[in-house]
């Protein structure tokens, strides 16, 4: 155990969070691999998990008729997923393993008991979550003007 | 009443609206919509230019358009080199041109990108689409004395995987261990591999001092202006970063007035702009 | 050339009757002659050979939106303001080839189009005409690149200024500190002089070509009288200017006001027309245009005056920059009067309200800025 609240401690997501709090997390937490190849999640799935990436990489995708569309990667000291944070706790997209990915999988309920115990808590995690989805939220909007295509 | 003009006549071969007479010698497809051509002046004169440097390039019979160069200046008498959208008319026209055929001339035309400002100091690249092509002479600069500069990161943001710029070439630039490369691409079927996201995204991830640092960034607007954005948030002061802007051009310089912007001549006073100029002029929709 | 600058050179009276000598010196020495004339319903410029050419007679009644020809009650020759044309289009010509290219076999060369010096005689310049030269001076030969058929046509001129002798009803020259009276840049200058039933001209040399012309009119030495005379001429019409416009601080006034609601405004009347910018005297913006012949063998390249206020003016690819109406005009309106200080170390604007007078929809710069600045606190 104690191997695994130094992992999550050094993990960039949490740098500079309070020990106290860290610990407390740490109960949620295991380390997970995925092969490359390997879905981490599928579209529609129950968002039971979140994931601090390690190392690797994961391509977060859509699926459509005979193609999978990439919209964004995430690599190292990155996270995977949001959805657990929100009702009705279901994955948005497929996230998929490109390489070999070592991961902290972090337990939805888990985390959610812990936050809805000590808002304090909730509000850190909080803190952290939100300047990560609105850069993504900003990502997906430059996508949405695709500034290199040719318009007329 | 009759003006003495300060100025040094103009030789009648010197005037600046006439094209020099090249010819195409090579032309290589590097995008569905992209070709690069190598041209050689009829006179045999080689073009000198300054890495950020633009020429007005004439399809006879066409017309004219502003295109950057992208070709290495200790080069230059190997050929002049232009890497071209074909998104009008004009630039149709001159990536139609083969080898042989003839193309006007105009230039070199503005103020490039300042290559011996960053001696000393850690360099990074942020690219987008074909803003790669006028950086690519900025590139060749800093590899050809490598030793100057700090780290060097070039972080390059493409439409998908098959719209990736000179992707030989940045394969063979990855190869070497004193060159940081990042590609992103907005984004991609199953068969790429490497990143997808937006190219402001890579700035946090590579490794430069921000504060001895200095930034060169080329692209459609919008992507420039949220890649300076991202650089300034990563601590790359405004003084310390370069933009691309691209305007109408009809002459080249400073004349015919349609490239203005605010106070500038873009096609004189740029096209290559220190940010901390730029930005205001960018914050204000339609200059 | 050295120019004496006004009033330090003696002065002459030359009769009205005589004043065609004036004209035929200038024939003989070789000048093409151009001057105002009544075309049209309008007093435009144009080669003229004859003093009964000129509008003796007739002056114009200028508002925003409207011109109307009148007679006057006397036959003074220039006895009106501006009209639609300006000199640009002698000096910077509206359409100018630029090159020939021509293919022979696998050899193509192209013909550089030369300059063609046309020694031009202006007469009938007014004050405010005299600074816009001296502006499209700045812009087409103080450059690191000038403008070699600007410079053909320029560099000979011989100028025949006259200090006005009325002010239209769009005038606004003294808030821009360019009129009415002529101060130098000519090569002889006039003061029409009608008081006591004598039609005379007040006439002084600005320059040694000037002298030298003056030296070959028939006159008689100018008396204080008739000095006394000049200057009340002038001070009349400093005194009835049709506009006025605040003009030390409209550089920095817009530039921070680029995001005014009065922009909206203006935009919801402006029709884009670019009527301004045509009889602007001081807008040089030009386009290139590319021909050819069916069988590609010949083709050219000429420029004409193009304007900000069309669409394709600053089209990028993807589409135009300024897209609306709203920004062009304000390119336009900043241009003129703040960026041009930045970049040319002068206003573009000289107070002649042209663009007042032939604006179909009658919008007035000098009302625009006073409403720009109105809503500043003080």
């Amino acid at each position: 155990m104690e191997g695994l609240e130094r992992i999550v401690r050094e993990h960039p997501f949490f740098s500079g969070m309070k020990e106290e709090f860290t610990n407390l997390l740490s109960g949620c937490a295991k380390n997970v691999r995925f092969e490359a190849g390997q879905y981490i999640f599928h579209e529609g799935d129950p968002a039971d998990q979140f994931y601090l990436v390690r190392s690797g990489r994961v391509a977060l995708q859509i699926s459509a008729p005979a193609r999978s569309l990439s919209i964004q990667t995430v690599g190292e000291s990155e996270i995977v997923g949001a959805s657990w944070l929100v009702p009705p706790y279901r994955w948005g997209m497929d996230a998929k393993a490109l390489e070999l990915t070592r991961a902290i999988a972090m337990d939805a309920a888990c985390l959610r008991g812990k936050c809805e115990d000590d808002h304090a808590l909730g509000y850190e995690l909080m803190k952290r979550f939100m300047p990560i989805l609105i850069q993504r939220l900003q990502a997906a909007r430059l996508q949405i003007l695709d500034v290199y295509g040719v318009h007329s | 009443m009759a003006y003495t003009a300060e100025a040094p006549a103009i030789a009648a071969g010197d005037d600046p609206m006439v094209p020099r007479i090249g010819r195409v010698r090579r032309r290589v497809r590097e995008l569905s919509d992209v070709w690069t051509l190598t041209v050689e002046m009829e006179d045999g004169r080689p073009l000198a230019f300054a890495p950020g440097q633009f020429n007005m390039l004439t399809a006879f019979g066409v017309g004219e358009a502003a295109i950057s160069i992208s070709g290495d200046r200790d080069r230059a008498d190997s050929g002049l080199i232009h890497t071209i959208r074909a998104v009008g008319p004009v630039s149709g026209a001159l990536t139609r041109l083969g080898p042989g055929d003839v193309i006007g001339v105009r230039g070199p035309f503005g103020v490039g990108w300042p290559v011996d400002a960053a001696k000393g100091s850690d360099v990074v690249i942020v690219a987008g689409g074909l803003g790669l092509a006028p950086l690519r002479p900025l590139i060749y600069a800093v590899l050809a004395s490598r030793k100057d500069y700090g780290r060097f990161a070039l972080l390059f943001g493409a439409r998908t995987p098959a719209d990736i710029l000179f992707r030989r070439e940045i394969e063979q630039w990855r190869r070497r261990l004193d060159v940081e490369i990042q590609v992103t691409v907005d984004t991609s079927g199953e068969d790429w591999y490497g990143n997808v996201g937006v190219v402001t995204a890579l700035v946090p991830q590579a490794s430069f001092d921000p504060q001895n640092t200095i930034a060169y960034v080329c692209g459609p607007e919008v992507m420039m202006r949220f890649g300076a954005a991202a650089l300034r948030d990563a601590g790359v002061p405004d003084t310390a970063m370069y933009l691309s802007m691209e305007r109408n051009m009809k002459c080249g310089v400073g004349l015919c007035g349609h490239c203005q912007l605010g106070t500038a001549f873009v096609c004189r006073d740029g096209p290559v702009f220190r940010n901390d100029v730029l930005r205001p002029l960018m914050a204000v929709k339609e200059l | 050339m050295t120019t004496d600058g006004a009033g330090s050179g003696p002065t002459a009276i030359i009769e009205r009757r005589d004043l065609q000598a004036l004209f035929d010196v200038l024939l003989q020495r070789g000048y093409r002659v151009v001057g105002p004339t009544r075309r049209d319903e309008a007093i435009v410029y144009d080669d003229i050979a004859v003093i009964d050419q000129l509008p003796a007679g007739w002056t114009d009644e200028q508002e925003g939106g409207r011109y109307r020809l009148k007679r006057r009650e006397d036959a003074a020759l220039f006895g009106y303001a501006v009209g639609p044309h300006s000199w640009k289009k002698f000096l910077h010509a509206p359409i100018q080839q630029l090159w020939r290219a021509r293919r022979e076999g696998d050899k193509t060369t192209v013909e550089h189009e030369p300059p063609r010096p046309e020694r031009f005689a202006l007469v009938g310049v007014r004050a405010c005409e005299l600074h816009a030269i001296a502006i499209q001076d700045k812009v087409f030969l103080n450059g690191e690149h000038a403008d070699p058929h600007y410079r053909a046509r320029r560099n000979d001129a011989f100028i025949v200024s006259v200090n006005c002798g009325k002010a239209g009803g769009t005038c606004f020259c003294v808030s821009m500190n360019t009129g009415p009276k002529v101060a130098g840049g000519f090569d002889l200058n006039l003061t029409e002089l009608l008081d006591g039933g004598q039609h005379r001209f007040l006439i002084e040399a600005g320059s040694d070509a000037g002298r030298e012309v003056l030296d070959q009119l028939p006159k008689r030495p100018a008396t204080s009288q008739d000095a006394k005379a000049a200057d009340a001429v002038i001070a009349a019409t400093a005194s009835s200017m049709g506009r006025s416009m605040k003009s030390d601080d409209v550089h920095q006034l817009l530039l921070r006001n680029l995001d005014h609601v009065r922009w909206n405004n203006v935009a919801e009347r402006c029709l884009a027309c670019s009527n301004c910018t045509m009889v602007c005297p001081t807008c040089f913006c030009t386009s290139v245009e590319e021909a050819s012949d069916l069988t590609g063998t010949e083709s050219s390249r000429s420029r004409r005056w193009d304007s900000c206020f069309t669409m394709d003016y600053s089209y990028v690819h993807g589409g135009s920059v300024r897209s609306t109406t709203r920004s062009r005009y304000r390119q336009w309106m900043t241009h003129k009067l703040s960026t041009w200080h930045d970049q040319f170390g002068t206003s573009g604007c000289v107070g002649c309200g042209r663009c007042i007078t032939w604006c179909p929809v009658g919008i007035d710069i000098t009302e625009e800025v006073a409403a720009i600045r109105s809503s500043e606190p003080h």
